[in-house]
């Protein structure tokens, strides 16, 4: 393929300027000025509009194509929360307004959407308050640990580290390093849980925070996740629920009342809006009762007469995390999913998510060795370790699923898990889609055996084939530069 | 698995080669394979003290990042820089061109906190079970 520079050609034009009639006069002193021209690319509109409707065709989406990327949630984004989001009584709002005297009162629709979400989120999950503030997972993980920094301050305690298990996902060490805390790391045991012995010697007076995914990222459902939490809370310690997993157990189990104190949610997970570069995502965070004074500011409130408001009369407040009020238009289409699924629709997908990739596991699972157990929540990780005495590796059937149309699994997370591929396929995708993608991961598994060789060329039928991603690593080559 | 006898080594897959007062540390063969090609490293700078099964170094290849903890305290002499370039020097050649910082042992005491060849070859046949 080439790129949009090397299709140009000297002297072609998109289009005519008309002639200057005016002296041609700058002020702009020299040496701000370019020595040579800038290297733009002379195309025709044709070669423009060619080139770029040509690439948007390689996009790959669950708009497109099966995406079963474990951990990511990558289930399909019903669009009629695109219209909602772009009504324009929402669209068209500035900003500022709420802050503005007296505009709270043009702001009312958007204002009741941040309070009637924080109410729905704090019910799915029995926290007493949320704030929709933070921009992603990552930034509502730091916010989460933040909070919990100042409550122990706020209690004139010096507590100094975090416990988090070896199969936690990288952000959350990385975000109790940021927030200053140590991160002290729980191996997991035989059955792929929390090791509890150790754990226990762990805990101790200067342990801030336990942080933990429940289910895992092995796809488990820890069955002594009460007692985990009861002896961090013995100590002083507070319980911090990585929500990236909450798609398994909507209507399940909430955990607030496992015991959790504070827990981000992946709206662009569970609550089905786009993702990441497509996004931008959400990253809401809860707290229980002890911490609701912390959030960050400004907070959404329900005056005596029924109209909302902004209120940032919070003193013992960690502050601002983000301006205004968060990504208001992920917000809205989360809040539209959640009234158009309803109590009974949520715990349906939850259910269907966890039926979907018990069926994966179940089909593949003399294929490919199960990292742990017989059975998993909504996510399964598979080993190739198998396959790595044909010398075929987890990238090898990675690559190979690409030629196949479908998108690779995660692979090499959990950390853990040798030749790890992590398979979730979602309560979104019909039972010939897992089949389709099963008979691929089948093949795979037939073709390590009799045909290495393919594997390790994959893929073949795309425009880049595979990439030396040790030399792209060595030596980006980042730019594109005139030979 | 090449696990040469004249070394010690950690569980966490470090080696050491001890000369007197000095020693030069380094990642086993068992981990440069494990962690695959390698493509970056951070090294600790010559006059940096480390402390023994404390971080020393960091190795980033294709699949992940990993700390590496000095096998042995003592202060650094010299680092290989040459591995800042040239990182697949550690695929290559773990024990040898792939080594890692020369250090100064502040206590010998603590070498018995280490495996021999035989020792960390059991260790690590254990692993793949």
């Amino acid at each position: 393929m080439q790129l949009i520079f090397e299709k140009s050609r000297p002297g072609r034009e998109g289009f005519k300027l008309p002639e200057i009639d005016i002296p041609i006069a700058s002020d702009m002193p020299a040496k701000y000025c370019r020595e040579q021209p800038a290297s733009l690319p002379e195309v025709s509109e044709l070669d423009v509009v060619r080139h770029f409707s040509n690439l948007s065709r390689l996009n790959f989406s669950v708009d497109t194509n099966f995406y079963p990327l474990g951990s990511c949630t990558m289930k399909y984004n019903p669009k009629f929360t695109e219209k909602v989001a772009s009504l324009e009584g929402f669209s068209d709002l500035h900003p500022l307004l709420p802050q503005l005297l007296g505009g709270g009162m043009l702001a009312q629709g958007s204002l009741e959407v941040l309070y009637n979400i924080e109410k729905l989120l704090s019910e799915i999950t029995g926290m007493s308050a949320f704030t929709t503030q933070p921009l992603a997972g990552a930034h509502g993980e730091l916010t989460g640990v933040m909070l919990i920094a100042a409550y122990h301050k706020h209690n004139g305690e010096q507590r100094k580290h975090v416990i988090i298990p070896d199969s936690a996902h990288g952000t959350n060490p990385a975000s109790a390093a940021i927030a200053g805390y140590k991160v002290v790391v729980i191996p997991t045991d035989k059955d792929g849980f929390l090791d509890l012995q150790a754990y226990k010697k762990a805990l101790n007076q200067e342990t801030a925070a336990v942080m933990l995914t429940c289910p895992d990222t092995l796809g488990l459902f820890n069955p002594k996740i009460k007692e985990i939490a009861d002896l961090a809370h013995g100590v002083g310690a507070l319980m911090y629920y990585d929500g990236a997993n909450l798609n398994a157990i909507l209507g399940k189990c909430r955990p607030g009342d496992i015991g959790f104190d504070v827990m981000h949610i992946n709206l662009h997970k569970t609550f089905a809006t786009p993702h990441g570069g497509g996004g931008p995502g959400a990253g809401p965070v809860g707290v229980c009762e002890k911490l609701v004074d912390f959030l960050p500011i400004s907070r959404v409130i329900r005056r005596a007469d029924g109209t909302f408001a902004l209120d940032y009369r919070k003193h013992k407040s960690i502050g601002y995390i983000a301006p205004f009020y968060g990504n208001f238009g992920v917000i809205l289409k989360a809040y539209a999913y959640i009234l158009s699924l309803g109590k009974s629709g949520l715990v349906e997908a939850s259910e269907n998510a966890v039926l979907s990739a018990n069926y994966c596991l179940e089909r593949l699972k003399n294929y490919y060795a199960p990292a742990y157990g017989k059975s998993c929540m909504h996510e399964c990780v598979l080993s190739a370790e198998k396959q790595l005495e044909q010398g075929v590796h987890a990238l090898d059937i990675a690559k190979y699923l690409i030629d196949r149309g479908f998108h690779p699994p995660t692979i090499y997370f959990p950390m853990i898990v040798k030749e790890a591929m992590m398979v979730e396929p979602t309560e979104t995708e019909s039972k010939e889609t897992l089949d389709a993608f099963i008979e691929a991961m089948i093949e795979a598994a037939v073709l390590a055996q009799t045909n290495p060789e393919v594997l390790h060329q994959a893929p073949l039928s795309m425009p880049i084939k595979r990439l030396d991603e040790t030399k792209a690593a060595r030596e980006p080559n980042l730019r594109w530069q005139s030979k | 698995m090449n696990i040469p006898e004249n070394l010690l080594y950690t569980k966490d897959h470090e080696w050491v080669k001890i000369e007197g007062d000095r020693a030069t540390i380094g990642i086993t063969d068992f981990a440069q394979h494990s962690l695959g090609d390698i493509t970056f490293i951070d090294l600790p700078k010559p006059g940096a003290k480390v402390e023994q099964s404390k971080w020393c170094a960091t190795v980033e290849s294709v699949k992940a990042a990993s700390d590496v903890y000095a096998p042995l305290s003592g202060e650094v002499l010299e680092a290989n820089t040459e591995l800042t370039d040239h990182p697949e020097l550690i695929n290559k050649s773990a024990y040898d061109t792939g080594w890692f910082a020369l250090i100064k042992i502040a206590d010998l005491g603590e070498k018995s906190r280490l495996m021999n060849s035989v020792q960390y070859k059991e260790y690590v046949q254990g692993l793949s079970k």
